[in-house]
């Protein structure tokens, strides 16, 4: 796809960020560590999301949205990830519905739900996973079956994010069950929870606290044909992996900002803390992890900026989006590690932040793709590009 | 003046007196806020290997947080309808624009840059001010305290005395009353509250108001805002120096402590460093 993509000035992205890191450092850190303990969904920081335009971040500005570009939303990111990376999720899906009916959707459809996505009014994300198919996503049972002038739904999705407390999801459904190969019968609806459509239980996550993540089941759940994403069955596929390149971006953004927060708690910590007489940083067991940590964060983040620089000069980025997400994820991962084996039993402890990051780095691994299939992505990609 | 030094009573003056007059429709045209430009608080300082002055290059600039709290207090006076507009102004380069796009975004309605390329003291800065004062008849004007870069806390005194108006200085609190202010400040021996006429410029402490966050739509919005640029030597305001800035140092390195057994050993040692008689 080599359509125009939003662009944002230099100007504009200072004046972004500065507001975003004043309402991180005001709003969101300081409850981090208590509602993410409580498991407490955060509803006046959604409230302050609102009124701060990030539900409409990237949704274009004739929608009502800021238009911003992957660039400046993936920076926006990194930031609030760098003091608590839950929260992110609670707008990053909802775009990427959003992209979802703004990149695919009739004009019917971006002028009925891009406005109210953009204000938040109409919150929600995507709904691709079901309970036996994730990243293999041609094997999944959910089905659309034409009724009079609309479709019935039935099947069940899992893993949701925004499942309990958004009420609008781009769902993945198969309309043609017999198609062969199966990603051609596949048809993407926006659907609104109502008759039919319930939420199941909230699922108990080792990190990723605070935000719900949810199963969602429709029982013969009437939808009117208009909410049929383009208005062609058979594109649902193609809809959804359009989305992922932008979502890979995303996540990979998250984990720059778990990858730097570990390291900044490290280089502060060992610092202060003391052993054989002087401060730990002065050993060099210790400087050898700052120094890979450091190494990680900024490889991780140019990474992501070349992954999104490419995505909004509206060229091809899967496999860049792959990289970045696979580096910056596992660079959490080992940077929370490093982090906990430099705060001992402070990083063990949860009166410190890092056991959090530890808790939750491993969802960039897994989500938004495995980082398994990052790598056969980028192999297949190597090869498309590099024929012998 | 009134001067009332000691216990403040909220209920003595505000809330009928001002129920009473901001229903009556009178109300202020014009509120000047004025800003400056400073290394943001979270940043570490650095001062320049040549001694010439702290690093600013690539360094993370804001707005002084004092002014920041005055342009609240100023658009929180309009909304409740108390003022018909607020002004923004800077005195200082152009990258300043990046703090007054800040107060637009903010919600202030337009703003002025007055364009000058070195160090100011503070009686240059009040002199322009005053040049701005006597262009846009503001009915009140607002600044910070101080600024947190050069903690001066000058300039909105000297633009009072040159302008020949009253001042009321760390207002904690401020009420408007038609064409009258009442100030409550700050000062050692608790809060002391006055009364001014106006015109009449308020300084700002810390506790007067939790300035808003700049909402993202609304940065978007600023842009269309007027934004207007005059060169400070246009002005006809005297900006010689008459002080001069010999060198910038860091302070010194704490000295690494000395651990005592007891407290003989403690008093004995102040004792031997001369801190005790």
């Amino acid at each position: 796809m080599t359509a125009a993509r939003n662009q944002t000035s230099a100007e504009d992205e200072t004046q972004i960020l500065g507001a975003i890191q004043a309402w991180v450092e005001r709003e969101v850190r300081p409850i981090a560590r208590q509602y993410d303990h409580a498991d407490e969904y955060p509803h006046h920081l959604v409230t302050q999301m609102q009124e701060l335009g990030l539900f409409g971040a990237t949704i274009g500005a004739q929608y009502g949205g800021l238009g911003l570009s992957a660039s400046t939303y993936a920076r926006l990111v990194t930031i609030i990830s760098e003091a608590w990376m839950a929260p992110t999720g609670i707008f990053n899906s909802h775009l990427i519905m959003a992209a979802c009916v703004e990149r695919f959707g009739t004009e019917e459809q971006k002028q009925r739900f891009l406005p109210r996505f953009a204000t938040g009014e109409l919150r929600g994300g995507l709904g691709l996973t079901e309970p036996n198919a994730g990243t293999d996503l041609q094997r999944i049972r959910t089905t659309a079956r034409r009724d009079g002038g609309g479709y019935l739904i039935d099947g069940t999705k899992t893993w949701i994010t925004n499942g309990i407390h958004g009420t609008c999801f781009a769902l993945l459904t198969r309309t043609d069950t017999a198609a062969d190969p199966p990603h051609k019968g596949m048809s993407m609806f926006v659907v609104e929870k109502g008759p039919g459509f319930t939420e199941g239980k909230k699922l108990e996550k080792l990190g990723y606290k605070a935000i719900d993540s949810a199963e969602l089941v429709f029982d013969g759940f009437r939808v009117d044909a208009d909410r049929l994403v383009g208005g062609v069955e058979g594109r649902g596929f193609q809809h959804a992996v359009g989305g992922l390149e932008l979502g890979r971006i995303n996540v990979a953004a998250r984990g720059v900002g778990l990858a730097n927060a570990a390291l900044r708690d490290s280089v502060r910590y060992a610092q202060e803390r003391k052993t054989f007489g002087k401060p730990i940083a002065e050993h060099q067991a210790i400087q050898l992890k700052l120094g890979d940590m450091a190494t990680r964060c900024e490889a991780a983040r140019l990474l992501v900026e070349a992954a999104a620089k490419k995505y909004d000069a509206g060229e091809r980025c899967d496999m860049e989006a792959g990289m970045a997400k696979l580096f910056a994820s596992e660079a959490a991962v080992d940077n929370s590690m490093d982090a906990m084996r430099i705060h001992g039993g402070y990083g063990y402890s949860t009166e410190f932040d890092v056991e959090r990051y530890f808790r939750d780095a491993p969802l960039m691994c897994i989500g938004e793709g495995t980082n398994e299939i990052q790598r056969i992505i980028i192999a297949r990609q190597l090869i498309e590009r590099n024929p012998a | 003046m009134a001067v009332d030094v000691g216990g403040l009573s909220p209920y003595d003056w505000g809330p009928t007196i001002r129920a009473a007059c901001f229903g009556c429709g009178k109300s202020m045209k014009k509120i000047m806020v004025c800003l400056k430009r400073v290394v943001d608080y979270n940043v570490r300082v650095r001062v320049k290997a040549d001694g010439t002055g702290v690093v600013t290059d690539g360094v993370k600039m804001s707005i002084n947080p004092f002014d920041e709290i005055a342009l609240e207090e100023a658009l929180r006076i309009r909304e409740r309808g108390g003022a018909a507009e607020v002004v923004v102004v800077t005195i200082g380069p152009a990258d300043c624009q990046q703090q007054l796009r800040t107060g637009l975004a903010m919600g202030a309605d337009r703003a002025i840059l007055v364009e000058h390329g070195t160090e100011l003291e503070p009686l240059a800065v009040a002199g322009l001010l005053l040049k701005l004062v006597e262009k846009e008849h503001p009915d009140l004007v607002i600044v910070g305290k101080q600024a947190i870069d050069d903690d001066c806390n000058q300039t909105g005194q000297m633009l009072a005395a040159l302008w020949d108006r009253p001042q009321a200085t760390f207002a904690s609190k401020l009420e408007v009353d038609g064409d009258r202010i009442r100030v409550t400040r700050e000062v050692d021996a608790g809060l002391e509250v006055i009364e001014a006429d106006l015109p009449a410029v308020v300084t700002t402490d810390l506790r007067l108001n939790e300035p808003r966050y700049v909402k993202l739509p609304d940065i978007m919005k600023a842009k269309k805002k007027p934004l207007e640029i005059l060169a400070a030597g246009s002005l006809g305001a005297a900006l010689e120096p008459s002080l001069r800035t010999t060198g910038y140092a860091p302070p010194p390195e704490r000295q690494k402590g000395a651990m005592v057994a007891d407290v003989d050993a403690l008093v004995g040692a102040l004792r031997d460093k001369g801190f005790l008689g």
